[in-house]
């Protein structure tokens, strides 16, 4: 049978969609937990998560004077806006929906419970106390789903395409996440420097990353480990290096990957040549800049080649 | 349950002695306490369940229709609703020779009108030779211009009819509408039978109950027989108006039975070459049949409605062409229409020199001057519906409508007349149904289904719609219907 572009692009988007959840959730329960070890004086609030998930223009249009509880609105529940974790479950529901024949029927089930549970329980924004076991529940969900997908799908073309949606959104969060951790840390703000070890494990955290990096550097948490092991490691899923090597795989299994393989490879090429020693804030920060931006072109060599109207007619 | 909350109802068997049809024809039992033939061991096997073990069953079923995502879409207060499908346990038995006849009757009258419509986009013999009246087609807006000389594979323009029959007190089978544009509720009647095979199994395995299962397989081999291109694999698709048609559920059901792919008019492209393409993974791919879901005039807006969004511009183009066979084919609808439907007989008549098996509604036409002062003279007694509407939308009702309303109806004849015609109420048969206070006659309609392409193919049975209020007549499941899973029982001759 042969896969609509219509339905591989839904597919696509249901795999990022359902990571973008995820990442934001975990992002987002860690991050509470760090602004209760730090000090007000240390100049770390709420926004910074806004930087990462990079709307700060959305956020300021939306709310122009905004109080203490608008950021986790914000982030969490705003339909406004496309990225929080209620908008981007409501965009997994109807792109599973309206592709429901390909999936198992048992995901369309989960996604719809997900979905109704996040539209109650995160009405409104989200209170300090239920914070966690509310994100904690959402981050099961997501991954409840990943799995049956895994174990319960053909890896057929549709689902080289959960893969794809998958891995780019990893790696765009990843990216993400180091950037902004590395504008607060590497920049070494005063106030900060006495905590820069509880951070930096905030940071692992929030990638699902620390009990694997213990497990890989045994030794005290330091900043260029940290990069090293986030960015460039070959066997931890949500490392950056990882993500482009499961991108490449799928790409491999579909017609006519050649464009996007390209776009892979100088990713790949750009993390082959990272070299901790001689980079200091401002250099990763151009660095993680290209790699967003390849990411960006990678994402339109897949649209053009499977998804763009255009390109098939 | 705990034996404390069982009431003398609940462990009281059901006594098939009260069950009472009244004046009308009961399609399980003759009389108070006989079952009719073919329906012996489904009343005993009921006699010897307890109401609550009876309710148990409903209730399990109703899970499964649940888990199983059977769902139909209702458009109500400016939103789509998915609602769990009604299906009520007791099913309705159809001895088979019984049905050998209303099969046959349902094939003569399919052949016939797919005469009709083919003389009507050619040579209009009928009109020439007056059975039919120009006037009614001429005027009909189902009579699409551009379809004129088109030659539809095998010169079948309807390919798949749902038509509905529905029994008088006497017992007699009528048909009361052809229904060739697009017709739904076939994975419903599939899906009855899922469900209820497991909640019955014992009957199953012990009575010579026909299967349906066949009908995806014979609606693909149907499909594929159309294929302009011959080969061992024809591309054949669903399309789909999209995810809030209120049938979209039996859209993605059938294409996922016949493993083809469910498209919607954006998947789809007319080239220079004038064929028809999919936009797939693997680049365009030339599609040669298409089971179409959407109206006739929404198919093209090249060639009808400019607006259209659910359409594919060209589709009409590629079809005249004959690169690519639509089903049904466009302008079939020319048939389904009420007042064409009065002639029915006489096309069936003209067409195959025989007399019709299964008899029409008797049918007043209000065009007609006589016919329209008798309709209005007499609308305590009839009921009255517009020529083009489906679903039980916009029709009267007499004998249970209010005074203003018959005041109202007449107004509306008089200004179109064209568009109304007049039937008597003919009482549908009753089937025992499961409702709140037990067991109660609730009265019902049949859909089958009847596939014409290289060959002929109708559903054993169909699907039973059945008015869950009590006494009513109206079976549609958009205005409180429900189902019945149908059996057509024992060896045809």
């Amino acid at each position: 049978m042969s896969l609509l572009s219509r339905v591989a692009e839904r597919t696509y988007w249901s795999a990022r969609y359902l990571e973008r959840a995820e990442n934001s959730a975990r992002l987002i329960s860690v991050y509470g937990n760090l602004l209760l070890d730090l000090p007000e004086e240390a100049g770390v609030g709420w926004d910074t998560l806004i930087d990462i998930s990079g709307n700060a223009n959305l956020y300021r249009e939306i709310y122009p004077m905004p109080n203490a509880r608008s950021p986790m609105r914000f982030l969490v529940s705003d339909t406004n806006n496309p990225s929080s974790i209620r908008a981007s479950l409501r965009m997994v529901r109807e792109n599973i929906r309206t592709t429901r024949d390909i999936f198992p029927s048992e995901a369309w089930r989960n996604v719809n419970e997900l979905y109704l549970f996040s539209k109650d329980s995160l009405r409104g924004g989200i209170s300090d106390r239920r914070r966690h076991e509310v994100l904690s529940r959402i981050v099961a969900g997501c991954q409840q789903i990943n799995g049956m997908l895994a174990a319960n799908m053909s890896h057929g073309p549709a689902y080289q395409f959960v893969r794809m949606g998958r891995n780019v959104e990893r790696a765009d969060m990843t990216t993400r996440v180091m950037d902004v951790a590395t504008a607060a840390l590497l920049k070494g703000s005063d106030e900060l420097t006495p905590y820069t070890n509880t951070v930096w494990m905030a940071v692992l955290r929030s990638l699902s990353a620390y009990q694997m990096y213990r497990q890989y550097v045994r030794r005290r948490v330091v900043p260029e480990d940290v990069l090293a092991f986030v960015l460039t490691d070959e066997q931890f899923p949500r490392a950056l290096r990882y993500c482009l090597e499961q991108l490449e795989t799928a790409l491999r299994k579909l017609p006519r990957p050649e464009d996007a393989l390209r776009a892979v490879a100088r990713l790949q090429r750009q993390v082959d040549e990272l070299d901790f020693n001689r980079l200091d804030h401002s250099g990763l920060h151009e660095w993680i800049d290209m790699v967003q931006l390849e990411l960006g072109v990678t994402h339109m060599a897949i649209y053009r080649t499977w998804f763009g109207l255009e390109s098939a007619a | 349950m705990l034996a404390g909350h069982l009431t003398t109802a609940d462990i009281m068997k059901i006594d098939w002695n009260k069950y009472d049809p009244g004046a009308f024809y009961d399609e399980l039992i003759r009389e108070p306490g006989k079952a009719r033939q073919g329906a012996a061991a489904l009343i005993r096997h009921l006699a010897g369940l307890e109401e609550i073990q009876l309710r148990e069953r409903q209730s399990d079923l109703e899970r499964a229709i649940l888990e199983m995502g059977i769902t139909f879409t209702v458009y109500s207060e400016g939103e789509n609703i998915d609602r769990a499908w009604p299906l009520d346990i007791i099913p309705r038995i159809i001895p088979a020779r019984q049905w050998t006849r209303i099969r046959e009757g349902l094939e003569q009258r399919l052949t016939a009108l797919n005469l009709f419509i083919d003389d009507l986009y050619h040579e209009q013999k009928i009109l020439a030779d007056r059975v039919v009246p120009r006037e009614i087609i001429e005027s009909s807006p189902n009579f699409l211009e551009p379809c004129r000389g088109v030659r539809p594979p095998f010169g079948v323009w309807a390919n798949i009819c749902g038509t509905d029959l529905i029994r008088d007190s006497d017992g007699t089978v009528y048909v009361l509408e052809d229904n060739l544009r697009v017709p739904s509720g076939v994975s419903y009647m599939l899906e009855n039978r899922v469900v209820t095979k497991q909640v019955f199994p014992e009957l199953f395995a012990s009575s010579e109950i026909h299967s349906v299962g066949d009908y995806t397989s014979d609606l693909f081999d149907m499909l594929a027989s159309l294929s302009p291109r011959p080969s061992d694999y024809p591309e054949v698709v669903v399309l789909t108006p999209g995810i809030y048609n209120s049938a979209y559920f039996e859209h993605a059901y059938l294409a996922q039975g016949m493993g083809v792919e469910l498209v919607e008019g954006a998947d789809l492209v007319v080239r220079d070459d004038d064929c028809v393409y999919m936009r797939t993974i693997d680049g365009l791919e030339r599609v040669d049949v298409i089971y179409r879901r959407i109206n006739d005039t929404f198919l093209d807006p090249e060639a009808f409605e400019p607006d259209s969004v659910l359409g594919v511009p060209g589709l009409m183009r590629a079809w005249k062409a004959g690169n690519v066979a639509l089903a049904n084919a466009p302008g079939a609808g020319v048939a389904d229409d009420k007042v064409v439907y009065a002639y029915v007989p006489e096309i069936i008549r003209y067409y195959l020199d025989q007399n019709p098996i299964l008899p029409n509604v008797p049918t007043y036409l209000c065009s007609d001057q006589k016919s329209r002062e008798h309709v209005i003279a007499h609308l305590d007694e009839l009921v009255v519906k517009p020529a083009n509407e489906s679903g039980g939308y916009g029709m009267l009702v007499g004998p249970q409508a209010t005074r203003k309303a018959r005041r109202e109806f007449a107004g509306l004849i008089e200004k179109n007349p064209r568009n109304y015609i007049g039937q008597p109420l003919i009482s549908l048969s009753t089937v025992p149904s499961v409702v709140d206070g037990g067991i109660e006659p609730r009265h019902v309609d049949l859909r089958p289904f009847i596939l014409q392409g290289e060959r002929m193919a109708v559903t054993s049975g169909g699907l039973t719609r059945v008015a869950m209020r009590k006494g009513s007549f109206v079976v549609n499941s958009s205005q409180g219907g429900g189902s019945k899973d149908t059996w057509i029982v024992g060896r045809e001759r």
